[in-house]
Formats: structure tokens, C-alpha cells, sequence
């Protein structure tokens, strides 16, 4: 068992083309950090969107929004689902 | 994605990035490819724009702004929507203590009742430019109906999300089109996050997610409209319901872009922003200075406004702060009082986001916020048989009395 974690398709351009990667568990950060590191491209692109004052993407844990719960602090167990959603929506 | 034949007749305008700056052609996202960034249409500089007499003779239509609006082309769906009336309230205007007070009316917007119809207006203009087969929203009730209308009309399929606890009147209002009709367990912000993820999934065209660039530009169409009913005059300061804050921000964009245009001159109005209190975020920046919103979990009967995470919340702070404005939030019980207060002087029965605008500006005066020479405009964004359960009847004194004349008069002489 591993986190599984979801990148929409404009991330996955950066992870050759894959939308599912899995990772060992630990806070959100971690687990963003092992899965961006064979792609340092999505590595960088991530960091950029996430930025304090950008948070141009929200990470929902489970489907719960990450910013209720300790944003990237927020600990991700074996067998939880990680999506990163873009957060341009609503209204 | 598979493409429905393209009609070239209305063609939606490129796209550039609001972060990076990068220009994109016309394409169905509202996020730079490149950086994530929020994209906006770009006009092409030095297009002729329409002086006053020119609009004057238009159709009274939003496309009577069409130099304005995100197409190059004519339009070819929901051509009727816009123009609603902008009534004088001027027994409103005693209550807020200022020299005039108006109504913008889009209780009585064609053809769903709502300000909704200005954006789906756009959206769907933009599908069929991009050769979008389906269209879809996430919503709160108001954009559902004008979605499922918009596009019942258009002959567009049209799959509407909306979180469970939804009126059952506007559950009936979108449904009765022909909508496919989703109801997610969950709130608006759950629905929202999943239409984003579906956005990456199928090749539709979700008005407020990838559609966003283009659907957006359908309400600045408000400011352009107030302008023209006061005599190409601005008001003094402007009162209007927040959501996901996109209004605020493109009523702003539309007073800049009139000054600019030289239809009009003189100072941007001050926007004020209003708010439930069980669901403030905006307002609350505005409160403690912040210039980015802390997410919250929403608890308000004003539905229409239930959205904890506003995804424009950073561009209505801006849009209220250099304006010289400021929010409000109001109690649900001043947002009831605030629908009764609105029927009662102006004869404008909203919904609940009605209450919330007409609440929050008696709390603005009350606090000083406005001046005794101000013209103030109320934005009032859908009507009150939407929300009918809001106002409880059992407010009111109905009395049952027989059909005798002796009976009634002696009620009325006692009355």
C-alpha cells in the first residue's frame, strides 16, 4: 500500500505523461517532493503554483481540501488519495 | 477531444495569462498551460468602439456591449438576455440616508431570473465558437437554471452539478428543461472541486470552470448598463452580493473600461461587497486587511452565496480596496428583514443574496459609510420566488374571514 496521488493533465505533461504515481506516506509536502523527484520540470512547476500568494492548484486529501486540515503539513496514509485540482473555478 | 463542427461565425478571442503573460489561442481552460496562472481574453487594441448614440440604437440587449465582450463575429445564441431596468427607490434611498437610490433589477433577467443569465449568455456563445457539444456547471441554484434554459434553447446537452441541500424550487427550475440533473452529497466547494476534475476529463464546456475566461466577461455588462440608465453618469458607490467574488471584480472592470472608452467620465464609484456572516470570507479579509481569503465552511440560508472558498476572492478585495469601498455581513435574520425591507420600499422581491445586498447596505450607512449626496446602486441578482421558503408566511398577518361585507369591513375599519 502507498499514497496514490492524482495530477490533473497539465501537471501530468510534466510527469511523461502520466496522471497516477504512487508514493510512501508522510505529510503532503513529502509526498509531493518523492513524487516530483525523477521530474524536475513538474518539481519546479508545482513549487511555482503553490507559492504563498500564487496557490494556483488546491491539494484535496481524500476529497477533503488540505486547506481545512494543515494544508502541506497534512499527513497522507498508506492506501489515502492525493488530487491536485486547479483552483480556478467556481462562481 | 473530440470536436463538434466549428461555426466561425462567433469566435471567441485569444487568452493571455495573468501570471506569466503568455498568450494562448482560443481555448476551452481558464488556467495557463504554462505556469497555472488565471487566463483572460484578450481585445484587440485599437478595435473601433461604438459611441453613445450608436449603442443607443442597439437592440436593448447585454450585446448591445459586444465591443466589450470576449468575440470577434456576431453571436448566434441568447441574444435577448441583459438590459433589465435600473429602477429609482427613493424611499430606500430615505432608509440609507442618501440623496438617491436605484435598483439594478435582474430579478426580472431573461429568461431564468437571474444575473446568471449575463454569464451563460457568454459561456455559451464561447462553446459553440470552440465546438463544445455539451455544457455543464457546478452551481448553487441560479447558474443550474440558466444553464439548463441557455442551453435547452441552443439545443445544447447540458449536465447540470449541484450540492444536495439545494432549494427544491430551483432544483425544479433547472430540471424542467431537460437538464441532466446531478446531485452530489456535499457542499458547493465539493461540487466545484469535482467539476474541475471532470473539466479534465471530458470535452465539455463548464461555464464557471473551463469556460471561465469567456463566461466571466458576461456580468461587467451590469456596470456598462447602470452607466447608460443613469444618463452615461456613474453612481457614487455600488452595493453587490459576493460569491466567488467574480461580480464585484467584473462591475469594476466594467466602470474602467466605460471611462476608458470615454462613454462616461468621472470618478469609479466605491464598491461595497455583501456577505452572510455564516459565510464571509471576502469580507472578512476586507475586515482584518488581508489581501488573500481564509477558506471557511459555509452556514447561511443565502445558498446562492454559500461558497467557502471564492476562487475570485483575491480580485474582489483588490477591485473593493482601490475603489475606496468596503464589505458588509449580515445576520440571516437581517438578511430576512433585508428581502421584507427591499419589497417594502422598492417593490423588488428578491431571493436571499437580495436580503443579504439590501441588509448589508442599511449596515453600511448605519456605519457611515456613505454620504448624504451619494447615489447608491443596489445590485439585486435574482428574484424572490426562488428562495419562497426564505421569508416564513407565518411572518405576516393572513387573516380567513367569510365572504360577508360586514364581516371585511368591520377587519379594514379596525385595521
Amino acid at each position: 500500500m502507498a499514497v496514490t496521488v492524482v495530477l490533473p493533465s497539465v501537471l501530468a505533461r510534466f510527469a511523461g505523461g502520466q496522471r497516477t504515481h504512487a508514493s510512501p506516506a508522510g505529510t503532503i509536502e513529502e509526498v509531493l517532493a518523492r513524487v516530483a523527484q525523477p521530474y524536475p520540470e513538474l518539481g519546479k512547476r508545482l513549487a511555482d503554483a503553490t507559492r504563498d500568494g500564487n496557490e494556483f492548484v488546491t491539494v484535496y486529501l481524500n476529497d477533503e481540501d488540505t486547506r481545512f486540515s494543515g494544508g502541506f503539513e497534512t499527513y497522507a496514509a498508506d492506501g489515502d488519495e492525493v488530487t491536485i485540482v486547479s483552483a480556478i473555478a467556481g462562481g | 477531444m473530440t470536436l463538434a463542427a466549428i461555426d466561425s461565425s462567433v469566435r471567441p478571442v485569444p487568452l493571455k495569462c495573468g501570471h506569466c503573460a503568455s498568450l494562448h489561442e482560443p481555448l476551452p481552460s481558464a488556467i495557463c498551460p504554462d505556469c497555472f496562472g488565471p487566463l483572460e481574453p484578450v481585445y484587440r487594441p485599437g478595435r473601433r468602439l461604438p459611441t453613445q448614440a450608436e449603442i443607443a440604437r442597439r437592440p436593448p440587449s447585454l450585446w448591445r456591449y459586444r465591443e466589450w465582450l470576449p468575440f470577434d463575429g456576431e453571436p448566434v445564441h441568447s441574444l435577448d438576455t441583459g438590459f433589465t431596468p435600473l429602477l429609482e427607490a427613493p424611499r430606500l434611498a430615505t432608509r440609507l440616508g442618501v440623496a438617491r437610490a436605484f435598483i439594478k433589477n435582474d430579478t426580472v433577467s431573461h429568461p431564468t431570473l437571474s444575473f446568471k443569465d449575463r454569464v451563460v449568455a457568454t459561456a455559451i456563445n464561447a462553446a459553440h465558437g470552440l465546438g463544445l457539444g455539451t455544457v455543464a456547471c457546478a452551481s448553487t441554484g441560479n447558474l443550474a437554471i440558466a444553464v439548463a434554459a441557455h442551453a435547452a434553447r441552443a439545443g445544447i446537452p447540458a449536465w447540470v452539478l449541484v450540492p444536495e441541500d439545494l432549494e427544491p424550487a430551483k432544483l425544479l427550475a433547472a430540471a424542467v428543461h431537460g437538464a441532466r440533473l446531478v446531485r452530489i452529497r456535499g457542499r458547493y466547494d465539493d461540487v466545484n472541486r469535482l467539476c474541475a476534475q471532470l473539466a479534465d476529463r471530458f470535452a465539455w464546456g463548464i461555464v464557471n470552470v473551463n469556460l471561465r475566461p469567456y463566461y466571466g466577461e458576461g456580468s461587467k455588462t451590469v456596470a456598462f448598463e447602470i452607466a447608460e440608465q443613469l444618463g452615461w453618469r456613474l453612481p457614487s458607490a455600488v452595493v453587490t452580493p459576493m460569491a466567488g467574488g467574480s461580480l464585484i471584480s467584473k462591475i469594476a472592470k466594467g466602470f474602467g473600461e466605460a471611462i476608458d472608452a470615454g462613454l462616461v467620465e468621472g470618478d469609479r464609484p466605491r464598491l461595497f461587497g455583501a456577505q452572510a456572516s455564516g459565510c464571509a470570507p471576502i469580507v472578512r479579509a476586507l475586515e482584518s486587511g488581508e489581501d488573500r481569503v481564509t477558506p471557511t465552511t459555509p452556514n447561511t440560508i443565502a445558498r446562492s452565496l454559500a461558497i467557502g472558498a471564492p476562487a475570485d476572492g483575491g480580485r474582489a478585495i483588490e477591485a473593493i480596496r482601490s475603489s475606496g469601498g468596503f464589505g458588509a455581513r449580515v445576520a440571516d435574520a437581517d438578511l430576512i428583514a433585508g428581502i421584507r425591507t427591499l419589497a417594502e420600499t422598492t417593490g423588488v422581491f428578491a431571493e436571499t443574496a437580495g436580503g443579504v445586498t439590501c441588509a448589508a447596505a442599511l449596515a453600511l450607512a448605519k456605519t457611515g459609510w456613505f454620504r448624504p449626496d451619494d447615489e447608491v446602486v443596489l445590485v439585486v441578482t435574482a428574484h424572490g420566488l426562488k428562495t419562497p421558503d426564505a421569508v416564513p408566511l407565518d411572518a405576516f398577518e393572513l387573516p380567513l374571514l367569510s365572504s360577508r361585507l360586514s364581516e371585511v369591513a368591520r377587519h379594514i375599519e379596525s385595521a
